[in-house]
């Protein structure tokens, strides 16, 4: 990496960096987590995983304040005294820089401490752009891509420009835009299962723009979307690649693609 | 609230609408047209977040103040000749026109668009009072020939084809020419107009709504692209104004501001083609204008706003970015929201007005995606007041029952670090194995909504915590 720290510098000159790995990295897709303690190191950073469970988003989200705050004060509480705190996620890098310093707005006692750790608090390209510098990761991936804007980091957070900048600096990479790709995929958590149907057709949409690009490969920064998008591409029989943008940055693509068999050549059809 | 609700039975009418493929087509139009125009026409100004911010401002002043601007705009309305009636509920708001109409002797009222007109379903109460209402925006006209309610708040009849409205023309309109060609929009136009002409020139009453009331002179403002607003209000000899409380702002420099983004943020226009303001009835010198000038303002759970965090919702300025901006909208359209205003700015509305009781799935129906305060023009933060009405539901146990026991599984776990890491490594490792030859499912117990339509990724096995401690203590052993 380009913005990585003097290999002379001191130790403790090293940013200290938790990784907030978020639930669905943390049970679904594993690989997407040391995909992000690779480029967090490689840019000089020191990472350490707090034991962690979840940001609390999906009560919050259901109205369920109280269980929502519990968890807020528990991760507050983990990740106390780190230099920055990152996710692989928009979603929850959301949740925890502009939702909690609001679940607290009338506790004088926690919301220093919530907007303390939502101002520590990055979703993983835009540490590694924004805070970082980082121009170009040392990775290469031959193949045509297309990037979906994920909803909470990009209007949230206002992650945009960051992964494209980083896409664009690694060899093999022509990165094709998605029509539309700043519309909603359709998955909004417990949504996609509380109103299948109208979840149904939004991503509908989103797979067809997908197919219109002519992309091998599909990313996005958030697992939930990806989900959602790799579950309705290989209904649909295609054989479009999804993949987290933490996995091409940081050349870590042995494992399938998101959805896909641990035999690559085992075709993507309906099942 | 008479306006009849389908709202409970949201799930069902998004399923109809999906189906429906004509109105599919008519909804691509919804996506294409409204935000590339939004768009152009919010580039174009330098000014125009800036503006954005001064309009939510002067909104918040007025809603601070609400109680004081009414005063001064009626005591306004009154010193130029007109008369302002407050109206609690529809109920009320109906009767005051009602008695309006009769002391007026009318037999045939002509209306300007107005969703307030909806929300208290006027049309119907004359009707039944054997007064007829002639809707003279064309697309309320069309749907009022359907018996439809609007789908769009700026748009009508934005559910409907062409093909349709000449069905209806044809079916409604048949003192004309059978044989007639109606194959072009402008042929359906021109139609209209012929016949709207007659209607406005025979109306005794006519009713508008209101963009804007205007406290410092006591002027009513409506902005409209058809001139039908202008002929609705000129040529009767009383002109009722039939609008909300939440419509006032101080002065007129202050709407002069909040237009600015009014056009822009709905169809990107950087004006309405008509901007028409009126104050009180025909003055002596006036060579036109009605001789009688009301103004009916409804409440109707407006006041009830105030003071809490929904407040917010009353800066709504009824533009339409919002559901323009919509991926719920675009695919299910304005009726599956089942009451009068669909969309975002209905989903947070519309339970206050109705109770979430009713329309508890219309706060819910949304994917959070933040696209409509990204454009909303006062800045209404909609998802955070979705969020506030899931919340009141989860105080009330309106929630259903699966997802509150869903919750509590998930919520007991997530605060028990430890209980958690062992249980979602033994269901992750049973899940990995269980996927690990397709790498998907395309069908799980309790994932039925999801695999409906997609296929459920399989997880890699292993959590991430289990093997991070793994490698590490490797790492470092």
């Amino acid at each position: 990496m380009s913005a990585s720290a003097s290999p002379g510098a001191e130790r403790r000159m090293k940013p200290r960096v938790a990784l907030f790995v978020t639930c669905l990295v943390d049970l679904m897709r594993p690989s997407v987590g040391f995909a992000a303690v690779k480029l967090l190191e490689d840019a000089g950073c020191t990472v350490d995983v707090p034991v962690q469970t979840c940001c609390g988003q999906p009560a919050f989200n259901a109205g369920d304040r109280g269980t929502a705050r519990d968890l807020a004060e528990q991760v507050i509480d983990a990740f106390r005294g780190y230099d920055y705190v990152v996710a692989p996620s928009g979603s929850c890098a959301g949740m925890i820089k502009a939702h909690f310093p609001e679940l607290f707005d009338d506790d004088p006692n926690w919301l220093p401490r919530a907007n303390a750790l939502a101002a520590r608090t990055y979703e993983l390209t835009s540490f590694l752009v924004d805070v970082l510098g980082v121009t170009k990761v040392d990775a290469t991936y031959d193949g045509t891509v297309t990037y979906h804007d994920s909803c909470s980091g990009l209007r949230e957070l206002g992650v945009r420009s960051q992964p494209r900048r980083l896409l664009a600096g690694m060899d093999g990479v022509t990165l094709v835009e998605l029509n539309e790709s700043d519309v909603c995929c359709g998955f909004g958590g417990t949504f996609a299962v509380k109103y299948s149907d109208i979840s149904g057709a939004i991503v509908d949409a989103k797979t067809k723009h997908v197919s219109e690009t002519g992309a091998a490969t599909l990313l996005a920064g958030d697992l939930g979307c990806l989900m959602n998008m790799a579950g309705r591409l290989s209904r649909e029989g295609k054989a479009v690649e999804v993949r987290h943008v933490a996995e091409i940055l940081a050349g870590m693509t042995d494992d399938p693609p998101i959805g896909a068999a641990k035999d690559p050549r085992r075709p993507l059809t309906r099942t | 609230m008479t306006v009849h609700t389908t709202s409970p039975q949201f799930k069902t009418n998004a399923a109809r609408a999906l189906a429906d493929t004509q109105l599919q087509k008519a909804l691509g139009n919804v996506k294409q047209g409204f935000i590339d125009k939004r768009r152009a026409a919010a580039e174009k100004l330098p000014e125009f977040e800036a503006l954005r911010d001064s309009a939510r401002d002067i909104k918040n002043h007025t809603l601070q103040h609400l109680d004081l601007y009414l005063e001064a705009y009626e005591g306004k309305v009154k010193a130029s000749g007109g008369h302002v009636h407050f109206a609690r509920t529809a109920e009320e708001a109906r009767g005051i026109i009602l008695g309006i109409c009769r002391e007026a002797g009318a037999r045939t009222v002509t209306k300007g668009k107005s969703m307030i007109a909806e929300e208290i379903g006027i049309n119907h109460h004359l009707e039944a009072n054997g007064i007829v209402p002639v809707e003279t925006d064309l697309g309320e006209y069309i749907i009022q020939l359907r018996n439809e309610m609007p789908s769009h708040i700026i748009a009508p009849a934005v559910h409907l084809n062409a093909t349709q409205v000449e069905q209806d023309f044809r079916r409604v309109h048949t003192h004309l020419d059978a044989k007639r060609d109606l194959s072009e929009p402008v042929q359906l136009l021109t139609e209209a107009r012929a016949v709207l002409r007659e209607r406005f020139l025979a109306a005794d009453v006519g009713i508008t709504g209101a963009n804007f009331l205007v406290a410092e002179t006591g002027t009513s403002i409506i902005v409209t692209n058809e001139g039908n607003g202008d002929l609705t209000q000129i040529l009767p000899k009383t002109h009722i104004v039939l609008t909300s409380i939440e419509k006032l702002v101080p002065t007129l420099e202050d709407v002069s501001q909040i237009l600015r983004v009014l056009a822009r943020s709905a169809t990107g226009q950087e004006m309405s083609v008509y901007t028409t303001f009126s104050t009180g009835p025909r003055r002596a010198a006036d060579s036109d204008g009605p001789e009688n000038y009301h103004v009916v303002l409804l409440d109707n759970g407006r006041s009830s706003m105030l003071g809490t965090s929904f407040e917010e919702m009353l800066r709504c300025i009824r533009c339409g970015a919002c559901m323009n901006h919509c991926p719920v909208y675009h695919a299910v359209g304005g009726h599956a929201y089942g009451w009068v205003y669909p969309g975002p700015m209905g989903a947070v509305l519309t339970p206050s007005l109705i109770g979430i009781d009713k329309a508890g799935h219309l706060p819910n129906a949304s994917t959070f995606c933040g696209r409509c305060e990204s454009v909303c023009p006062v800045r209404i933060p909609l998802p955070k007041l979705m969020r506030h009405w899931r919340e009141r539901e989860f105080e009330r146990h309106l929630t259903p029952a699966t997802i509150r026991s869903g919750l509590k599984t998930w919520g007991f776990l997530a605060r028990r670090p430890a209980l958690y890491r062992v249980a979602t490594r033994a269901a992750m490792g049973v899940l990995g194995l269980a996927g690990r030859a397709k790498g998907r499912f395309a069908w799980l117990p309790l994932a039925k909504g999801w695999t409906k339509y997609r296929d459920f990724p399989a997880p890699q096995g292993e959590t991430f915590q289990a093997r991070w401690r793994r490698e590490r203590h490797r790492r470092s052993a």
